[in-house]
C-alpha cells in the first residue's frame, strides 16, 4: 500500500519535472541542499552554495546572505537549519524556508554552520548573480562590481539583457565596462576597438590589468595595441592625479589628528605657560570616558559616543581644574618644578588606569556611520571614519577660537596671558581665569581623546604616544597662537603622508623630527611666534 | 666600615643559618624561576605567562610533586626593561639558586639574559615564536622558529588560496626583520618574481595605517592574487585591521595572515573587521581535543575568570614545563648538566593531540595550524599540516645559515656548527 503510494507520487513528480524541462529533473528540492550543508566538507559546500543558488527560489538570497555573515547555524538536537538573530540572552531562529520566526535556542544549542574565504568567494559571486534585479541601485551596483573580470559567456548574456532594462546611469555604466573586458577578448578587431574605447577612462584594477595584457600581445593588431596604450597611459594619468588626492586627504588626515591631539596643550602650554607632562594622560581619560559610556549604553555605539564628547569634556575639564587648584599653582613661574610634578602627576593617572580598567587595552566600537569608505570611484575612497576626524577636529578648532575671541572667558584668558598685572589691576580675577584656562585646554584634550579612541587603541599608554607629537606641534607653529598650531599640524601631517611612500613609515617620521629641528634652530620661536609684551616675559 | 657590615651580617646571619638548615635539610623545595615582565608595556601578554607557570607547578605540587619534593615558584618582574631582564635573570640563578627558568617574550629580552644563563649554567624555556638563527645549550626554545610558522603559512597561502603575489608587512625589530628575509629567500626559492614581494615596516604601536592599506590595495590591482604577511606588534594590529576593513579590503580578495595576532591579543578588541583573517600558530584555544578541554577549564578555574582565553606562548609553557619535569624524573635529580642531557628526547603530549618531543637542537617538534578569525574572538581551524613539523635553529633557506646546524647530543655538542668548514664556531648566536 504504502509503496503503491509512493510509486504513484514519484511517478507524479517525474511528470511535472519532465514537463518543467529536463534541467530541474536532477535538481534536488532548496530543503533537502540546504540540510546538506552542515555536514558537507568545505568542497562540498562549495557545490552545495551553487546549486542552491540555482534552485531560483526566493528564499536563496536571504540564505546564502546569512552563510555568508555567519548567521546561518543548526541546531544540535535535530540537525534542523536555521537562520540566527542574536538578541538578548539567546538565539532567535528563523525558518531559513519560510521567513518566519522559529522560536529560540540558547548559545550553546546551536552550532554555525562554518565557511572559509573560498566559500566566502563562493558566495559573493553567487550572490552576485542573483542580486542583479535587486531594487536597491547600489545593490546592483556592488553585483556588477562583483563579477567585474570574472564574467563568463552565460553571465555576459545575462548583463547584456539587463543593460537595457538597466535605470540607474551608474549601474549601466559599470554594466558597459564589466561587458568591454569580455569583448576585449573578442574575435572581431572592431569590438575589441570599441571595448578599448569605452574603457578609456575606466579606473578599475581589471581595465587597467587587462589593457596592459592587451598592448603587450603580440597577436593583437598594431591599431588595437596603439589605442590599448594610449588607454592605459589615460587611465595612469587619471590614477596619478586620484593618488595625490588621496595623498592630500591622507595628510589632512594626519594633521587634524595631531590637531586634536595638541590643540588643548596649546591652551596649557601655549597659552599659560604650563609645561604640562600628563597632557597626553587627558587625551586617554577622554577616551575612557568614551569607553564607559559605550558600557553604559549598550547597544547604542554611535549615541555613546557623540555624548563621550560633552561628557569628556566635563570629566577632563573637571580633573584639570582641580590639578590646578590643587598642584600647579603652587609652582607658577617655576617651569622644571612644574614639569617635573605634571610627570609625575601621568605616571599617577596611568597607574590609576591600570588599577581601575586592567593594564589591558580596552576596545571602543567604531559606530556604523563611520565605518567604510565613501567610494567615489574605483581609485579614489576616502574612509568615513577619517573623514568625521577632520570635520571634528575643524570644528573643535574654531569653536574654541570663538571662545577667546567672542566671550567674556576668552577675553579674560587673552588678557591674563598677555598682561596679568594690568588685567588684574582691571578686576580680573586672574587666579579663577587660570584655573578655568587649565581646566579648559584639559577638557578640549579630553574631547581629542574621544577623537583618539575611535582611531586607536584605548589603553594606559595611550597619552605616552602623544604628548612628543603635541608638543612638536606647538613649539613648532609658534607657542601661544592657536592659527599657529593648526598650521603646524596640517603641516606636519601633510609632510609625513608625502614622505611616506617614498621613505617608508620608519623614515618618514624621522625626516619630520630632523626638519623640525633644523626649523626650531633657524626659529625658536616656531612658524608665527607671538610678538608683543607677553613674548617678553 | 666594611667589617661592622660583615659583623652584622654574621650577628643575623647565623642564627639565620641555624634555623634553617635542619628544615632544608629534609625537604628542600624545587626551585623553578618565572621571568616575565608583570610591568611596563610587555606586561599584558607576559603576565598571562607568569600565571599559566604558576598554575602548572600547583598543579604538579598537587601531584606531589617532582622528586618527592615540593615545587617553589620564584617570580620576579624584569619590567619590560631589556637590561633589567639579564640582572633579574643573574639574581635567579646566583642568588636564589633556582633549578630552572621560564621566561622572556620578546627575543631582545632573550639576547639579553642569554650570556647569563650561558655563564651561570641555568636553564631556560623560551615559549615564544621567534626568528630562529640560535642555539644555546642552555635555552630550550618551545615557541616556533621561522620553519614551524612562517613558511607552512606561505605554503598555504600559495596552495590553497593561490595568492601568488606578496606583501610583507611588519614592525620594525629584529622578528619581523628576519623572519621576512628568510620568507623573501624562500619566496624566491619557489620561483617568485622580484617584483611580486614587497617588504614595509612601521614605528612601533604604528596607528595611521592610511597610506600603507591605500599601497596594499594598489599593490593587489596587478591582476594576480596577492596576500599579505603580518608581522605587525602588539598594539598597532587594531589600528591596521580597522583600516583595511574601513578601506574596503575583505579577506577573500586580499588575505592578511598574521604571526603575531592571537586569542589574547584579540580579546581586548572588537574582532567585527578581522573575520576571516588568518593566522598562523602551533595552538588554537579552539582546538577540539580532550587535552585541550582539560587545560582550558583549570586555566579559567585558575584565574577564575570566564572571559579569560588561552594561546600558543601558553601551550608553548604547558609542552616545556612537562618536558623539564619529565627531564628531572629521568635525571633522578635537578642538577642542570643532567636535566639539560635528559631533555632531548623528552617526548610529552601536546595540546592539539598529538606528542612534542624535544630535538637535538633544543627546537621541539609541532604541528602547524591555520586559523580563521571569528567574530567571537576565537579562531576556526582551516588547515593543519599532516605532520608534526621539527623547529629548525639554522634556516636552510638564508645562504649564510644553510649550512650550520645544531645538536647538543655527543659528540656534536655544539649550537653553530658548520657542516661545510667542519668546525664548530663556538658562537651560540649569530
Amino acid at each position: 500500500m504504502g509503496y503503491k503510494c509512493i510509486r504513484v507520487a514519484t511517478a507524479a513528480v517525474l511528470l511535472i519535472l519532465l514537463i518543467l524541462g529536463p534541467a530541474a529533473a536532477v535538481e534536488r528540492p532548496f530543503g533537502e541542499i540546504l540540510q546538506a550543508l552542515p555536514s558537507a566538507s568545505y568542497e562540498a559546500k562549495a557545490t552545495l552554495i551553487r546549486e542552491l543558488a540555482e534552485t531560483g527560489h526566493p528564499r536563496a538570497v536571504p540564505v546564502l546572505r546569512a552563510l555568508s555573515e555567519g548567521d546561518l547555524y543548526v541546531r544540535k538536537a535535530d540537525q534542523r537549519v536555521f537562520i540566527v538573530r542574536k538578541g538578548e540572552g539567546g538565539y532567535d531562529l528563523v525558518d531559513p524556508l519560510s521567513g518566519e520566526p522559529a522560536g529560540q535556542a540558547g548559545r550553546r544549542d546551536v552550532k554555525r554552520i562554518g565557511i572559509n574565504n573560498t566559500l566566502r568567494n563562493v558566495l559573493a559571486a553567487q550572490l552576485a548573480s542573483l542580486s542583479l534585479a535587486a531594487p536597491e541601485a547600489a545593490v546592483r551596483r556592488a553585483a556588477v562590481a562583483q563579477m567585474l573580470g570574472e564574467l563568463d559567456a552565460s553571465l555576459a548574456a545575462t548583463l547584456r539583457a539587463r543593460l537595457a532594462e538597466e535605470p540607474d546611469r551608474g549601474v549601466r555604466g559599470m554594466i558597459r565596462e564589466a561587458l568591454a573586458l569580455v569583448d576585449l577578448q573578442a574575435a572581431d578587431e572592431a569590438t575589441r576597438l570599441a571595448a578599448v574605447q569605452t574603457l578609456h577612462g575606466s579606473l578599475t584594477p581589471e581595465a587597467r590589468v587587462r589593457l596592459m595584457a592587451l598592448a603587450a600581445d603580440p597577436e593583437a593588431g598594431e591599431a588595437l595595441r596603439t589605442q590599448a596604450r594610449q588607454a592605459v597611459a589615460s587611465i595612469d594619468r587619471w590614477r596619478s592625479f586620484y593618488r595625490l588626492m588621496e595623498t592630500v586627504f591622507f595628510g589632512l588626515s594626519a594633521g587634524s589628528v595631531l590637531l586634536l591631539a595638541a590643540i588643548g596643550l596649546a591652551i596649557t602650554f601655549g597659552v599659560m605657560g604650563v609645561i604640562n607632562m600628563a597632557h597626553g594622560e587627558f587625551l586617554m581619560l577622554g577616551a575612557y570616558t568614551a569607553y564607559v559610556l559605550q558600557q553604559l549604553l549598550p547597544g547604542q555605539v554611535g549615541l555613546a559616543v557623540v555624548l563621550a564628547v560633552p561628557a569628556a569634556f566635563a570629566v577632563t575639564g573637571l580633573v584639570g581644574v582641580a590639578i590646578e587648584r590643587g598642584l600647579i599653582r603652587h609652582l607658577y613661574g617655576r617651569p622644571l618644578e612644574t614639569l617635573l610634578l605634571t610627570f609625575g602627576l601621568s605616571l599617577i593617572l596611568q597607574q590609576a588606569v591600570r588599577t581601575i580598567f586592567s593594564p589591558l587595552n580596552r576596545s571602543v566600537a567604531t559606530p556604523a556611520w563611520m565605518s567604510g569608505a565613501w567610494q567615489i570611484n574605483p581609485a579614489l575612497a576616502l574612509t568615513y571614519n577619517r573623514l568625521a576626524i577632520i570635520l571634528f577636529a575643524l570644528a573643535v578648532f574654531l569653536a574654541l577660537l570663538a571662545l577667546l575671541r567672542f566671550t567674556r572667558l576668552g577675553l579674560q584668558v587673552r588678557a591674563v596671558s598677555q598682561d596679568r598685572q594690568m588685567a588684574q589691576a582691571l578686576g580680573v580675577r586672574s587666579e579663577w581665569v587660570d584655573a578655568l584656562t587649565f581646566g579648559l585646554g584639559a577638557g578640549i584634550a579630553g574631547i581629542g581623546g574621544v577623537a583618539l579612541s575611535q582611531l586607536t587603541n584605548v589603553g594606559p599608554n595611550l597619552g605616552q604616544a602623544y604628548i612628543i607629537d603635541s608638543f612638536l606641534v606647538v613649539v613648532f607653529g609658534g607657542v601661544g597662537n592657536l592659527w599657529g598650531t593648526l598650521v603646524a599640524a596640517l603641516t606636519l601631517g601633510l609632510a609625513n603622508k608625502f614622505l611616506e611612500p617614498a621613505a617608508g613609515a620608519v623614515l618618514a617620521k624621522i625626516l619630520v623630527l630632523v626638519f623640525i629641528i633644523l626649523f626650531i634652530q633657524r626659529r625658536p620661536r616656531g612658524l608665527f611666534p607671538q610678538r608683543g609684551r607677553a613674548a617678553e616675559a | 666600615m666594611k667589617s661592622m657590615f660583615r659583623r652584622a651580617a654574621l650577628v643575623v646571619g647565623l642564627p639565620l643559618a641555624l634555623l634553617t638548615v635542619p628544615v632544608a635539610a629534609a625537604e628542600p623545595p624545587i626551585k623553578v624561576g618565572v621571568l616575565h615582565s608583570l610591568s611596563g608595556t610587555m606586561a599584558i601578554s607576559e603576565t598571562t605567562l607568569k600565571d599559566t607557570v604558576l598554575m602548572l607547578i600547583e598543579q604538579q605540587n598537587a601531584k606531589g610533586g617532582l622528586l618527592g619534593r615540593q615545587l617553589e615558584p620564584v617570580v620576579v618582574d624584569p619590567a619590560s626593561d631589556w637590561p633589567m631582564f639579564a640582572e633579574r635573570a643573574r639574581q635567579l640563578l646566583s642568588q636564589d639558586k633556582v633549578d630552572v627558568v621560564f621566561g622572556c617574550w620578546t627575543s631582545v629580552s632573550r639576547k639579553s639574559v642569554l650570556p647569563v644563563f650561558e655563564e651561570l649554567n641555568g636553564i631556560l624555556f623560551y615559549p615564544v615564536q621567534y626568528e630562529g638563527e640560535e642555539s644555546s645549550r642552555n635555552v630550550f626554545y618551545t615557541g616556533a622558529a621561522p620553519n614551524q610558522q612562517a613558511i607552512p603559512a606561505v605554503d598555504y597561502l600559495r596552495d590553497e588560496l593561490g595568492v601568488e603575489r606578496w606583501m610583507l608587512v611588519g614592525t620594525d625589530y629584529v622578528y619581523p626583520r628576519t623572519t621576512n628575509k628568510i620568507l623573501q629567500a624562500y619566496l624566491k626559492s619557489n620561483g617568485v618574481a622580484e617584483g611580486d614581494v614587497r617588504e614595509v615596516y612601521t614605528p612601533f604601536g604604528h596607528s595611521d595605517w592610511q597610506s600603507i592599506v591605500a599601497d596594499i590595495k594598489r599593490f593587489a590591482a596587478a591582476g594576480k592574487k596577492t596576500g599579505v604577511i603580518s608581522t605587525v606588534n602588539g598594539d598597532a594590529n587594531v589600528p591596521f585591521y580597522k583600516e583595511l576593513s574601513n578601506q574596503g579590503i575583505a579577506p577573500e580578495d586580499i588575505p592578511v595572515i598574521a604571526f603575531s595576532v592571537g586569542e589574547e591579543e584579540l580579546s581586548g578588541l572588537d574582532a567585527e573587521p578581522l573575520v576571516g583573517h588568518l593566522a598562523a600558530w602551533n595552538y588554537f584555544m579552539s582546538v577540539d581535543t580532550p587535552r585541550n578541554d582539560e587545560f582550558v577549564e583549570s586555566w579559567l578555574d585558575y584565574i577564575d575568570d570566564d572571559a579569560r582565553v588561552t594561546n600558543d606562548p601558553m601551550e608553548a609553557h604547558y609542552i616545556g614545563f612537562n618536558m623539564w619535569a619529565q627531564a628531572v624524573e629521568k635525571a633522578g635529580t635537578t642538577e642542570t648538566d643532567a636535566v639539560i642531557d635528559a631533555l632531548v628526547g623528552v617526548a610529552v603530549p601536546n595540546l592539539t593531540g598529538g606528542y612534542s618531543a624535544m630535538m637535538p637542537n633544543h627546537h621541539i617538534t609541532k604541528p602547524v595550524l591555520i586559523g580563521e578569525i571569528q567574530d567571537d574572538g576565537q579562531f576556526q581551524v582551516v588547515w593543519r599540516t599532516p605532520g608534526l613539523v621539527l623547529g629548525d635553529a639554522w634556516s636552510d633557506y638564508l645562504p649564510e645559515s644553510k649550512q650550520i646546524i645544531a645538536d647538543w647530543r655527543e659528540p656534536l655538542r655544539c649550537g653553530n656548527y658548520n657542516v661545510k668548514t667542519g668546525s664548530c664556531s663556538g658562537q651560540n648566536v649569530e
